[in-house]
């Protein structure tokens, strides 16, 4: 039975998230486990439910190459940029 | 209201509350025993929809019948006889493909007829009502789905659901029954004549069975009682189950 | 509901020091671990037991609770029965998806406890023949549960941690469920306070068992502990557990089921209960499967399952002939 990953949004205006997984045969019946396993509580008002075999993920041991560079692009930030104090909020 | 028409709104209430408590004791009996662990959440959810129902018509019943009953005490104390709910929704689990069928039959029922007591005068009906219809449009669904699968999947769950189809159909007739204190409600616009939605029924069911590749069948002889509360042999057993407590230890409180 | 102190973990580790050192310094970081990261093969070995021995018992418990479903005795017991136990089948659902990310999969899982290889919790090869177990096992149970959980949902497996988040959420109806049902038996009449005692009577020591092995006597604590697996020992969490619930049973008028229960003031340095023996032949005998109810546990859960066959391969089958084209290429 295959795997699928669920996506919920706590609500609208908020982006889907992840919660877990399920097996189902279809993607008709992964909405609907998905439904009853994981918006009992009225987690939320839209589902998407995503094969587990169709999600590409970045490697962990390539983490590093990935992500550290960002660490010191510290002019990214309106922080890094000095204006009169006098402005205010900008 | 005037006393007679109170006593038939009473008896059609609890006719109503009747079906959605039985069958939900029939869809818990699945609960930790259903065919996969997903189904094992969807079950006790429409078992609860349809217990809730059926707390909210008791407690109306018993509020109109004005002689301090409760909830559980049409609930659990009455005899068989006293129970007016159609065999359908009594009939035994007996697999999979007889409990997802059981549910489309009712809950296809249900959906237009409550839609239609949103029309009526009632305005305690009308919110169940309202909130029902939600609800047993999920039911539709998920039974709908199960039944197409199972109809049109393997030859044994084709043949399985063929045998659900002939052993359950003719129950389907006792839906559409109208026994006094319903008329009496319908004639007085409280609540829907059940014939008034059976093209919609027959429209859900003929949709789901023409995708499950399932031939609907002409019903010579139907099966009723329920309604007159004569009950088939594997009531009794759901009575001992769901009244054990209550008649092993009387007046208690829980 | 509950994971059991782990029973039986494989903790051979076969990695280069420097790699486990780096592994000890990412979890002494408080860093969680992901399901993609590399891992050494005894954390992921472990985790894998701890999950879905948990997952399993979750899944066994629904079934001493479910046999009072029909039978509750009022309709709104029966709503919050029916949503606690299909909440149980939803933690076991959770949990085997975290098993899940570490490379088993469900079907793996089911037959390893279906084929009685896997262990469970042994607290459900106990019996529930009175209502008032309904409340015993919310109470006591659940309450044990709790103790043992809430500490999870900062294990440092990312995934088991995000799962008892969910669980312990979900679970905070439960205990006070259970234990509202046996305050209203102990406000009831002879018979039913009767019932409540002797509820009480048969869950206590198997509750204070669910912590599993005596810390001197548990091999796989040292370890769990130091990746932050688990956080506290079984007994620390025996201790606390009892020290909640003796006043919690005194309040409403039990009496705790053990000559030996007494407050001592200077216990652990802040004062606790002192408790009597817990009978560990029981425990062992239950575990290793000669409980009253581990044959028809197993057999349960085998009949559904074998039940369920033709279920899951129709949907299968219907599945494959009405895929659609992006759903076909990615099976």
């Amino acid at each position: 039975m295959p795997l699928w990953e669920v996506f919920i949004r706590p609500r609208t205006g908020l982006n889907h998230k992840h919660v877990g997984s399920l097996h189902a045969a279809d993607a008709q019946m992964a909405v609907q486990a998905a439904r009853d396993v994981y918006t009992r509580r009225e987690e939320g008002n839209s589902i998407w439910v995503v094969r587990a075999e169709q999600i590409v993920a970045s490697d962990p041991d390539l983490a590093a190459e990935n992500f550290d560079p960002a660490g010191d692009k510290v002019y990214r930030h309106p922080s890094f940029y000095d204006i009169p104090d006098e402005v205010g909020h900008m | 209201m005037a006393a007679i028409e109170s006593q038939a709104l009473v008896a059609s209430v609890v006719q109503l509350a009747d079906d959605h408590l039985i069958l939900g004791h029939r869809l818990s009996e699945w609960c930790g025993h259903a065919p996969m662990l997903e189904e094992d959440l969807s079950m006790p959810n429409m078992a609860l929809d349809l217990i809730g129902q059926a707390r909210n018509l008791y407690s109306y019943a018993a509020e109109l019948e004005g002689n301090n009953r409760s909830e559980d005490d049409l609930a659990y104390l009455r005899t068989d006889r006293e129970y007016r709910n159609c065999l359908l929704v009594e009939r035994p689990n007996t697999d999979f493909a007889h409990a997802m069928l059981r549910q489309l039959y009712f809950a296809a029922f249900m959906q237009p007829y409550w839609q239609a007591v949103l029309d009526g005068k009632d305005s305690v009906l009308r919110g169940v009502a309202g909130k029902a219809i939600k609800e047993v449009g999920y039911h539709i669904r998920h039974a709908g789905e199960w039944v197409v699968r199972l109809g049109d999947g393997t030859d044994e769950s084709a043949r399985r659901m063929n045998a659900a189809v002939d052993a359950l159909h003719p129950y389907t007739e006792e839906l559409f029954v109208v026994d006094a204190d319903r008329q009496y409600c319908i004639d007085n616009n409280v609540l829907p004549d059940p014939q008034s939605v059976r093209t919609l029924w027959q429209d859900t069911i003929n949709a789901v069975f023409s995708q499950a590749l399932i031939e609907v069948p002409e019903v010579t002889y139907p099966l009723v009682g329920g309604r007159e509360g004569r009950h088939t042999e594997d009531f009794g057993f759901l009575l001992a189950d769901l009244q054990y407590m209550q008649r092993t230890y009387p007046g208690a409180q829980w | 509901m509950y994971s059991q102190g782990l029973i039986g973990a494989d903790t051979q580790t076969h990695e280069t020091p420097e790699f486990l050192e780096a592994f000890q310094a990412k979890i002494d970081s408080e860093q969680k671990i992901e399901a993609n990261d590399p891992m050494p093969q005894a954390y992921r070995n472990t985790l894998i037991r701890m999950i879905s021995q948990h997952a399993h018992s979750e899944i066994v418990g629904m079934l001493p609770e479910g046999n009072w479903i029909t039978r509750a005795p009022t309709l709104r017991r029966k709503v919050a029965l029916l949503a606690k136990v299909q909440d149980e089948g939803g933690h076991g659902l959770y949990l085997y998806s975290a098993a899940e990310t570490l490379g088993v999969s469900r079907e793996q899982l089911t037959d390893e406890l279906l084929s009685g290889k896997a262990k469970y919790s042994s607290i459900f090869n106990y019996p529930t023949p009175t209502w008032a177990d309904i409340g015993a096992i919310g109470w006591l149970v659940d309450g044990a549960a709790i103790m043992n959980q809430v500490p999870l949902c900062r294990c440092s497996y990312g995934p088991y941690a995000r799962a008892m988040i969910r669980v312990c959420k979900e679970e905070s109806f439960h205990q006070r469920q259970g234990y509202e049902l046996i305050t209203s038996l102990m406000q009831g009449n002879d018979q039913q306070q009767a019932m409540a005692q002797d509820a009480l009577n048969r869950w206590w020591w198997p509750s204070l068992m669910m912590f599993g092995p005596s810390d001197t006597d548990s091999q796989h604590s040292d370890q769990s502990m130091a990746w932050k697996i688990k956080r506290f020992t079984n007994d620390e969490l025996r201790q606390k557990f009892v020290d909640a619930t003796v006043p919690q049973a005194e309040l409403i008028g039990l009496t705790l089921p053990d000559p030996d229960l007494r407050w001592n003031d200077t216990k652990n340095g802040e004062g606790g209960y002192d408790f009597g023996e817990i009978d560990w032949d029981e425990f062992w005998r239950v575990v290793k499967g000669h409980g009253m109810m581990n044959k028809d546990r197993l057999a349960a859960r085998r009949k559904a399952h074998a039940d369920g066959a033709w279920v899951r391969e129709a949907a299968l089958a219907h599945a494959a002939r009405h895929a659609t084209p992006d759903v076909a290429l990615a099976s």
